[in-house]
């Protein structure tokens, strides 16, 4: 009898506790602003992207949270409640992230997106942002598509990173700033798909544009993503008369692309502009070729190392102490799409006078010009849902005192100089020259 | 065409074929007695490549000659095909020789992502590179151009390791049990043979098959998250292509898909992933069985 008792009040104190809590916890839970955030956790895109997008996401809002980052971001959480980040696998493809999509937003109630890196997420998730109504800030995919074909007329979905054009432009106007006589002939070897293909495709117009003169392959090089085996591809390569090679390869690609041609003596019989090619520098180390162009797509990583700027030394103080290394351009690119959030939470905040709608933070966001890592950036393009930031160009050398790959030679291209007028297709733009660039 | 092009293809394109008959043969030979499509052949691929790289670092880390690296590339594989093999095959498909071949496809593609996970759980997301080997072999020119040997020796790998099948399959006592295994399963366990043991045997090497591929291609390659599933699928293409459980046939497969490939990469490279997959298509419809498929004795 005693044990009978003893066991139902057990079951009712527990019972009672489990609901307090579920209760208190329901009540925390509701004070937080819940971010779902994909980013490859698997997969061959994890290495050199989605991993290093995670750090990026959990130092920030980590910093965001405890009121840590320098000013004007030195005040706790978005709009005065915690961060709450559901950082989840971007891998599996088009289909699986539209439904990831959904239940993040249906089954667990974010109260916004910021991430995506593949094209090909953001191409197939941005009409699902619009029909489920939630702010969508898009980090690193650069096709031109997201804004120019598939959602034309945005209200939720905004992207804080350059398109692709921008990085491809830039590393034209870079080519023909400092390689003017040096260079005979353009080819290129990219992955097959959007972010490939729109690369080459980019690099390509503008070079005829910029340099008329150096001719372009007919042959580009366009292997199977993932393939990992370029042997063949370098042969082709180390025939073409051309003698500048272009390529958007990244991540565990490119590491295998560059071990392949350094081992066939390519880098040095030929010059190379790597658009991404930051993201395995810092890894590769020493390996990493030297003379290289290399990109980061914006004010990112080996670029901006050593900025003073007061958010940029946190960022690049904190990270290193965190994970023991150099925050590469996807941390950035992702980190900038939270502060985009805390910028857009805050402002919308001080002008409701209390928690804002995610309508007030979509208002605040759209056409902003707001502080980021190295300066102020701004929502120019696609009715103020696109950023423009100025690109960045240089070429590796070994730094032995510090013991890791820097850049020498940078040139910084403003905003406007890289990206096509507001309202003006970047394909349009490129075909006709560029016209109204800003240098 | 210029005589420096297509030795250019022939070159490349014989490596290339040689990686595809590495990733393949372990795929071939399992099918061939056991009648087993084993998906899992990508994750054995995966686990050499990623033990034979996580070996050769730690390795150089301990300031040891880079030609060790060989030795733990042969090491690795011979650990992987008896690990993995006596686990898959005594752990997994004994239980499925009587069921549907369905019922064993599904089965190792579950076996298959479950290994994917682990090697995730072993060695994380990060890429590994193990470019000792290569660089130690150094490079030679032919026809102008700078081939490194590394690549080059994965051809002799590819003759030695067909040989040794041929000859193990043909002149040996094994290979004459084989055969009648791969003949008629029933009759051979009724003349007394132990085919429970036959085919662990012809699992773990076809388990060391696929980890060899993974562990030769390891010091070419970055070795990272997703490296089994790229393989899987020029593996089937490969073994479609020669005729399933056809040794010769795997290899004169990947002879024909490496050079077509080769050939298109230089000529015309915008069809370059068609080129594989077209060859498949042309076997199938002409040749359903594959180019080498051994005769099927037809069952009263």
């Amino acid at each position: 009898m005693t044990s009978a008792i003893s066991t139902s009040t057990v079951r009712l104190v527990g019972v009672a506790v489990a609901g307090a809590l579920a209760l208190s916890a329901g009540a925390a839970l509701a004070q937080t602003v819940k971010i779902g955030t994909p980013t490859f956790l698997t997969g061959a895109a994890a290495p050199a992207f989605g991993i290093p997008a995670k750090n990026g996401v959990e130092l920030i809002v980590r910093g965001i949270n405890n009121g840590e980052l320098p000013a004007p971001y030195n005040t706790k959480g978005f709009a005065g409640r915690q961060v709450e980040a559901l950082i989840y696998d971007e891998a599996g493809g088009g289909t699986k992230q539209v439904t990831e999509m959904r239940n993040k937003v249906q089954k667990d109630n974010v109260d916004a997106i910021i991430g995506i890196i593949s094209s090909g997420t953001c191409a197939a998730t941005t009409a699902l942002s619009e029909e489920l109504k939630v702010l969508t800030i898009q980090t690193v995919c650069g096709t031109t598509r997201v804004f120019e074909e598939l959602n034309k007329d945005p209200k939720y979905v905004f992207r804080t990173i350059n398109t692709a054009t921008a990085n491809n432009v830039s590393a034209a106007r870079y080519i023909a700033a400092k390689m003017k006589g040096k260079v005979k002939g353009i080819t290129g070897i990219n992955q097959n798909y959007a972010w490939g293909q729109d690369s080459w495709r980019d690099f390509r117009l503008a070079m005829a544009t910029l340099m008329p003169d150096v001719t372009a392959t007919k042959k580009p090089q366009f292997p199977k993503i993932f393939s990992g085996q370029y042997g063949t591809e370098i042969s082709a390569l180390s025939r073409a008369k051309e003698n500048l090679v272009h390529s958007s390869f990244w991540g565990g690609d490119l590491e295998a692309f560059i071990g392949q041609s350094s081992a066939r003596g390519l880098f040095k019989r030929k010059l190379f502009v790597l658009t991404v090619g930051e993201t395995v520098a810092y890894r590769l180390g020493k390996k990493f070729p030297q003379g290289i162009m290399v990109g980061t797509r914006g004010p990112y990583g080996m670029y901006v190392a050593n900025d003073p700027s007061p958010i940029n030394a946190w960022f690049q103080k904190e990270y290193r102490k965190a994970y023991g290394e150099p925050p590469s351009q996807p941390s950035y690119q992702y980190a900038q799409g939270y502060l985009a959030g805390k910028f857009a939470y805050d402002d919308a905040a001080k002008k409701a006078g209390k928690f804002p709608t995610t309508e007030q933070v979509i208002a605040s966001l759209t056409g902003a010009t707001f502080p980021s890592f190295v300066g102020n950036v701004t929502m120019g393009l696609s009715k103020g849902h696109q950023i423009v930031t100025d690109d960045r160009w240089g070429v590796t050398v070994w730094d032995d005192k510090k013991g890791e790959m820097v850049l020498e030679d940078v040139v910084i291209f403003p905003p406007g100089c890289v990206n096509p007028p507001n309202g003006v297709k970047s394909a349009d733009w490129l075909k006709g020259g560029m016209k109204g660039a800003k240098c | 065409m210029d005589f420096e092009l297509l030795l250019v293809i022939l070159v490349d394109g014989l490596v290339y074929s040689s990686y595809l008959f590495l990733v393949a043969v372990g795929l071939t030979v399992i099918f061939g007695v056991q009648k087993v499509l084993n998906v899992t052949h990508g994750a054995f691929y995966a686990f050499g490549a990623y033990l034979t790289a996580y070996l050769i670092g730690l390795w150089a880390k301990g300031g040891l000659p880079d030609a060790g690296g060989f030795f733990l590339i042969f090491i690795s594989a011979a650990i992987l095909g008896v690990v993995l093999g006596v686990i898959i095959e005594r752990g997994l498909l004994r239980f499925l020789y009587d069921r549907d071949e369905h019922i064993a496809v599904l089965a190792t593609f579950a076996a298959f992502l479950v290994l994917e996970d682990v090697i995730l759980l072993i060695w994380g997301t990060d890429p590994y590179l193990a470019f000792q080997p290569m660089s130690l072999l150094g490079s030679s020119e032919i026809a102008g151009l700078v081939f490194d040997n590394y690549s080059l020796t994965m051809i002799v790998l590819t003759f030695v390791v067909a040989f040794v099948l041929w000859y193990g399959l043909n002149r040996t006592q094994f290979g004459k049990i084989l055969l009648a295994v791969i003949f008629d399963r029933e009759v051979s366990m009724a003349m007394g043979i132990n085919v429970t043991k036959v085919f662990l045997i012809t699992f773990i090497i076809g388990t060391f098959l696929g980890a060899l591929g993974g562990a030769y291609h390891a010091p070419i390659i970055s070795v990272q998250p997703g490296i089994g599933v790229e393989v899987i699928v020029l593996a089937f293409a490969v073994v479609v292509i020669g005729g399933m459980g056809s040794i010769p046939g795997a290899l004169i497969g990947a002879i024909v898909v490496g050079i077509s490939r080769a050939a298109a990469v230089h000529l015309f490279p915008e069809v370059e992933l068609f080129v594989i997959y077209g060859i498949m298509a042309l076997v199938l419809i002409f040749r359903p069985e594959g180019l080498f498929a051994p005769i099927k004795a037809r069952k009263i």
